[in-house]
């Protein structure tokens, strides 16, 4: 991308550290760390070096900039939904994740992770998914890059989801079915990290959203950051203020939403993440440790992690990021919730006023934003700026039922 | 009430003897508490009760059977260390477990409550030193001594923190992978071993793929002993009982005593078994 304009930018009352880099320690407040066997602290200091080192370096960004922009399709588009703004009464933009190559926002971190691999000379990329999306854009990278990739995927996602396992299988990516525990998500990323472990001399645990041990929260997030940072610069010159009032995103672990708000922490816009009713970590989770990092966490009085539930498999995770968790501690952000019903209905909503099928994972999202628009939480003549993750076309099936 | 883990190891390691510590998932079934009488019966020097954890990241697939078939039994930490502070055994006990359960209230109130049932260690597999602080200082206070786990992986500079800054004993992790049965010690647990006992004189103890007696007498040969779950919890899942298992621990201290007399006493030693 090349110069563009920052005119508009508000005045700002924030911590001029508000999403910035967590240090050593990875801490975002009392958030995050490296909860990780004394075996992958090697490994976790190695990543954070290349890491540091590939992002100061303009030969790594460059790299980085040209295949977002000669293959994933970046900058994606900030499509102004004319005519549900119109029924909601506000102007509402939509950043168009689901036009990047593989449909979802998951490419812009695993095209940064797949390269910072190949860089540390990995030949392999390890990764978890649930729905399927983040082990088909791991595959897709791992093509791309010459790598080997092997995706741990539960044994009930892959029934669910079997045409994302197809995907994978045609890009040349070994899928390994979790049998274990809840057999989704949850055990995927536990079986990768036990995997990770054994075989952390060659292979590289390209994990899919902003959590995990340090650094990944915080360098999933600026992976990430391509989103909050393009839609910057297209509201300011889309609104006539520049900064819209309201940026809105759905959140499972938290990784769109993550790049989103980086892109607007330091504005006067209200920050507002969106989770699924059933797997709701910032609403109803307390705080834990999970998957390396402490952070909110769905669980019982005893300590032992809940499965999620949603209709959007990708967000069917218990935890948040980290740094979720402390943006909402601190205010800065809100977290919300939405039901099934609502996003079914959001979803047919977007299709048939603009032509857009969003995946489930952002109908919730916009979801909310219809809902608060119609109450009034969201005052009528607001401008909103709503990440739309990814593209539908993988959920027909499941929400034939639902329409 | 026992004695405090790392003097009577200290004390058990003086008179020549292998360490052996053998491990059971609390809660796994009615009755899990004979395992534990049964174990200290046959020679162990300590024994590991394993708090199951919904998510144990550092577990291969026998350990999570076994917590997960617990869980689904229905046992919480304040169940387990009910029927903890009712047992009478002569040797210390040893909790390991994740960190979620560790801070559900806080560290201190967790090693407060192991102490309270005469439980004297602790280890959390995914707590390595960068976030053990809190913990070793509410343990120390607490008088439970945390062990810190070394590993393959790990450069001079932190086994030395680890070896300092463990008490009880140094868990020393005979390979990079999860808990489980394997085939044959590999060159990597002796270089660790090695290295650990030439920077603490501190109890070494092996775990991870002890998966049977011979085994455990060779990796012996380079610490001070092992720790054996997996090769117990298969056997326990397949349906062995507290005295089955007191029997399968009772042959692995067989073979280590006479590893050790060897050790001792070269000249008189019988030979070694294959």
């Amino acid at each position: 991308m090349g110069e563009m304009s920052w005119s508009g930018r508000r005045g700002v009352a924030l911590p001029a550290r508000a999403m910035s880099d967590p240090g050593v320690t990875g801490r975002f407040g009392g958030y995050g760390g490296r909860y990780v066997p004394e075996s992958l602290i090697p490994a976790c200091h190695e990543i954070e070096a290349a890491f540091r080192e590939a992002w100061e370096d303009p030969e790594f960004r460059n790299r980085l900039d040209t295949l977002l922009t000669v293959y994933a399709g970046r900058p994606t588009p900030l499509t102004p939904a004319w005519r549900l703004s119109q029924e909601l009464g506000i102007t509402l933009l939509l950043k168009r994740e689901d036009l990047t190559h593989t449909g979802s926002h998951k490419i812009n971190n695993v095209v940064g992770q797949a390269l910072l691999a190949h860089r540390m000379g990995k030949r392999r990329l390890l990764a978890e998914t649930g729905a399927g999306q983040h082990g088909v854009a791991t595959a897709t990278a791992a093509a791309l890059l010459g790598l080997e990739a092997t995706v741990f995927m539960g044994e009930r996602d892959i029934e669910r989801q079997e045409l994302n396992v197809l995907r994978m299988n045609v890009l040349g990516a070994e899928v390994v079915p979790v049998t274990t525990g809840s057999r989704t998500l949850k055990d995927a990323c536990n079986e990768a990290m036990r995997h990770w472990v054994s075989s952390v001399d060659d292979s590289y645990y390209c994990i899919g959203t902003v959590m995990g041990p340090h650094p990944y929260p915080w360098m999933v997030r600026e992976f990430q950051r391509v989103i909050g940072d393009e839609a910057r610069v297209q509201c300011a010159a889309a609104l006539p203020v520049g900064v819209p009032d309201y940026v809105v995103a759905c959140i499972g672990g938290g990784s769109n939403a993550a790049g989103t708000f980086a892109g607007f922490v330091d504005t006067t816009a209200r920050l507002v993440g969106v989770e699924a009713e059933g797997g709701a970590a910032a609403t109803f989770g307390r705080a834990g440790v999970l998957h390396g990092f402490r952070s909110l966490v769905l669980q019982d009085d005893d300590g032992q992690v809940k499965e999620a539930h949603s209709i959007a498999a990708g967000l069917d995770y218990p935890g948040i990021g980290p740094e979720h968790a402390h943006l909402r501690d601190g205010g800065r952000a809100r977290y919300v919730t939405v039901n099934d019903d609502e996003v079914v209905r959001a979803l047919r909503c977007l299709a048939r006023t603009e032509g857009i099928l969003p995946a489930l994972e952002s109908s919730h999202a916009l979801a909310w934003v219809i809902r608060a628009a119609k109450s009034g939480e969201i005052p009528a003549g607001s401008t909103v700026m709503m990440t739309l993750s990814g593209r539908g076309d993988k959920d027909i099936a499941s929400i034939r039922e639902m329409l | 009430m026992t004695a405090p883990l790392e003097e009577f190891l200290r004390a058990r390691r003086a008179e020549g003897r292998r360490l052996l510590v053998p491990y059971v998932t609390a809660g796994i079934a009615p009755g899990w508490t004979d395992v534990v009488r049964a174990y200290a019966d046959a020679g162990a020097d300590a024994v590991e009760l394993g708090f199951p954890f919904s998510d144990p990241m550092l577990d291969g697939v026998t350990i999570q059977e076994a917590s997960d078939r617990a869980i689904a039994a229905g046992a919480t930490v304040r169940g387990i260390l009910r029927e903890v502070a009712a047992l009478d055994v002569a040797v210390p006990l040893v909790a390991m477990t994740y960190s979620n359960l560790v801070f559900q209230r806080s560290g201190a109130e967790f090693c407060a409550e192991l102490r309270a049932s005469g439980v004297g260690g602790l280890i959390v597999p995914d707590l390595p030193l960068e976030e053990v602080g809190e913990l070793a200082d509410a343990a120390a206070a607490e008088g439970v001594d945390l062990v810190l786990l070394a590993a393959p992986s790990s450069s001079r500079a932190r086994l030395r923190e680890v070896a300092e800054r463990s008490r009880g004993f140094v868990y020393a992790l005979t390979r990079m992978g999860t808990t489980g049965e394997r085939g044959e010690v590999p060159e990597a647990a002796a270089r660790l071993g090695r290295d650990l006992k030439e920077l603490t004189d501190r109890p070494v103890l092996f775990g991870f793929g002890v998966s049977n007696p011979a085994q455990a007498a060779d990796l012996a040969g380079h610490a001070d002993g092992v720790v054996v779950a997996s090769a117990l919890m298969r056997r326990l899942l397949d349906g062995a009982g507290a005295g089955e298992l007191g029997e399968y621990v009772a042959s692995i201290r067989r073979v280590l005593d006479q590893g050790a007399r060897w050790a001792v006493h070269p000249a008189t030693a019988p030979s070694p078994t294959t």
